[in-house]
């Protein structure tokens, strides 16, 4: 293999591990998004609450790790069920502005809530995985960004037959759709709402714990969002393949724009895309079947 | 609560309707012409800034609470008004001629950001205001030949016709001077035809559309006109901080003009103000809060963020109308003292009402 083709692939290798977490927390905004319609900003923040949580329970607890991420990932859902059954709730019927403006709040107090907590020093957990490669041919990966890549696999998977292949999961679908005749069929649609939320929070738990041994467990964790509501919109706005799709091009976009383009693009191009992405093309990669109003 | 009973189209467009109106505004001005020589320099200070926070806050009300527009990045007319002017006065342009052309390039970003508004709106609109702001924080820190870069750069006093405004007291009075200014402005252009429209367009696009107003047209005049309002805000922070580095101009700010915007009550100019001035008021009073605060809770880092989320959440929970929603309540409730009744603004029933389709 040629040195040219072994380092595009490298980068590309690189680009899927990181465009995997943008692609799962995209993942957990459209479900909160199609579920009841908010889109929420505080999301990034639960991933971040979520890496301290882990790091607590991990160094401090003195947990096996195992443990510990199986307890953070629960410890979150909770948190998400009850955001949604206690919080969002109230606001259910005004304007999605209210909604934006409203997991933006919660995004500022669980911020200020962990660095009253935690402080704002950045720190880091070990991992099983610390220090060790894996050579494929010339391409030479962190067993960390397998892990990544794995785990985001075996979560979209565990998603897709969730909601493909059971009863709660077509249910789930059903009321994301039309909550009135949803309800009208016998489904709790409030529960099933709220149990969105706690699988959302869930996920954000996972993303929070894979990215923290990469960019640290630090208050600047929620950043990720961000660049996760690129990956949304390039990839079609409330459509989950999309999501994915979305994430995995973001996260290559920017490891090829680090290298090729001028210095600082890298940091930027996920904005860049975002902008030009809804100027030009709104619907995005995989739009909904169904007209929507942008 | 009183309503306005209008004899006339002119009604609605005069600037003080009743006589308690001239009364109750010519001693605010009266006092506000007063301060400066009473309170100590700091408390002077502070309320320069409240001034220029308003002025800010009142250029995104034109856009959010006016137009509907949400615009999450508004930071970025700041951070443009603020760079251009100093650049503009660092060339030895005028301070007039460098001030006006620092808010036409923000009021010319303005359009190019609203272009887009005519074919995204709602949350679209807000991510791509969003992105366009983190943008812009990375030129800022990049360009380094106009900005500075990261070091920063710092900013000439202002000259005001052979005059030097920069010291406390003449600063402050260039900025009540300014903030007057742009309320009447803004009060006129509010109250009469284009105004209208704005409100037309925030309340249904579609009708408005249907009444011949010419929605993409009006959509993008909002975005230019917030843009210079928030422009010369920028203008004026430059001043007022003395020396500029991108940090300063970041979401934080941009998140800061939001919460102004929400908590004072979207639609109306006086609730820009209310909203600046207690967003604006926050981190002063929370330090002098902090002696009396247990230790355990003062020394914390973090402590202002989460008050900040906890003040926004609980006026989107539990009052979506902002401080002057409460203001007219209040007043409702001195005017029609023993009859009052408190059911008189209890929101109905409400359904989850999908906007995706729409």
């Amino acid at each position: 293999m040629d040195g040219q083709l072994a380092h595009i692939l490298q980068l590309a290798m690189n680009g899927a591990a990181i465009g995997s977490i943008y692609a799962l927390v995209a993942l957990g905004l459209v479900m909160t998004y199609k579920a009841t319609e908010v889109l929420n900003f505080a999301h990034g923040d639960l991933l971040m609450a979520s890496a301290f949580i882990g790091w607590g329970l991990i160094t401090v607890a003195g947990m096996p790790f195992w443990a510990a991420i199986l307890l953070t990932v629960a410890i979150t859902a909770a948190v998400g069920y009850l955001l949604d059954a206690y919080v969002l709730r109230i606001i259910v019927g005004q304007p999605q502005f209210a909604g934006v403006m409203l997991t933006i709040a919660l995004a500022y107090m669980i911020r200020g809530g962990v660095s009253m907590a935690f402080g704002p020093t950045s720190r880091t957990y070990p991992t099983p995985w610390d220090g060790q490669t894996t050579r494929i041919e010339s391409i030479v990966i962190t067993d960390l960004n397998l892990v990544i890549v794995a785990a985001a696999l075996i979560v979209t998977a565990l998603l897709f037959a969730f909601l493909k292949g059971t009863a709660i999961g077509t249910a789930v679908q059903a009321a994301s759709q039309n909550h009135l005749a949803a309800y009208l069929c016998g489904i709790k649609v409030k529960t099933l709402n709220s149990l969105v939320w706690a699988i959302a929070g869930g996920i954000a738990a996972v993303c929070g714990l894979l990215l923290a041994p990469i960019a640290l467990v630090d208050i600047g964790l929620w950043f990720v969002v961000l660049k996760a509501l690129a990956a949304l919109v390039l990839g079609g706005f409330g459509s989950m393949p999309g999501a994915i799709i979305g994430g995995l091009t973001i996260g290559i976009i920017e490891q090829f724009a680090g290298v090729y383009l001028p210095d600082g693009f890298k940091d930027v191009m996920a904005y860049l895309v975002l902008i030009a992405v809804l100027v030009i093309w709104p619907r995005g990669l995989l739009a909904e079947a169904h007209g929507r109003r942008v | 609560m009183r309503f306005h009973y209008d004899t006339s189209y002119l009604d609605q467009t005069r600037l003080l309707r009743y006589p308690r109106d001239k009364l109750v505004y010519a001693s605010l001005l009266l006092v506000l012409a007063i301060v400066p020589f009473i309170l100590p320099r700091y408390y002077v200070g502070e309320i320069t800034y409240l001034f220029i926070m308003s002025i800010a806050s009142l250029g995104l009300m034109v856009l959010t609470g006016f137009t509907g527009q949400v615009s999450l990045g508004h930071s970025a007319f700041i951070a443009i008004g603020a760079y251009a002017h100093t650049w503009l006065m660092t060339l030895g342009v005028p301070f007039a001629v460098s001030a006006l052309g620092a808010c036409s390039l923000a009021a010319l970003i303005g359009l190019c950001i609203g272009l887009p508004a005519i074919r995204v709106s709602g949350l679209y609109l807000a991510m791509v205001t969003l992105a366009f702001s983190i943008v812009v924080e990375h030129v800022l820190g990049r360009w380094s030949s106009v900005t500075g870069g990261h070091s920063g750069v710092s900013v000439p006093s202002p000259m005001v016709f052979g005059l030097n405004m920069g010291g406390l007291v003449p600063f402050y009075f260039l900025c009540l001077a300014v903030l007057t200014l742009t309320i009447l402005m803004l009060h006129n252009l509010l109250a009469d035809r284009t105004g209208r429209a704005f409100i037309g367009i925030r309340d249904s696009e579609a009708a408005a559309a249907g009444l011949g107003i010419w929605t993409a047209g009006y959509k993008v005049l909002a975005f230019i006109v917030s843009a210079f309002v928030t422009g010369l805000a920028g203008v004026l922070l430059a001043h007022k901080l003395q020396y500029l580095t991108p940090e300063g101009f970041g979401l934080i700010l941009s998140m800061e003009l939001v919460l102004m915007v929400v908590i004072g009550g979207l639609g109306s100019l006086r609730g820009a103000i209310f909203g600046a001035v207690l967003i604006g008021l926050l981190p002063t009073a929370i330090s002098k809060l902090k002696p009396i605060l247990p230790s355990a809770v003062s020394g914390q880092f973090g402590l202002e963020t989460f008050l900040f989320g906890a003040i926004l959440a609980l006026f989107v929970l539990f009052e979506p109308g902002g401080i002057n929603a409460r203001w007219m309540k209040f007043k409702a409730l001195l005017q029609t003292f023993p009859l009052y009744r408190k059911d008189t603004f209890r929101r109905g029933r409400s359904y989850m009402r999908s906007e995706r389709y729409r």
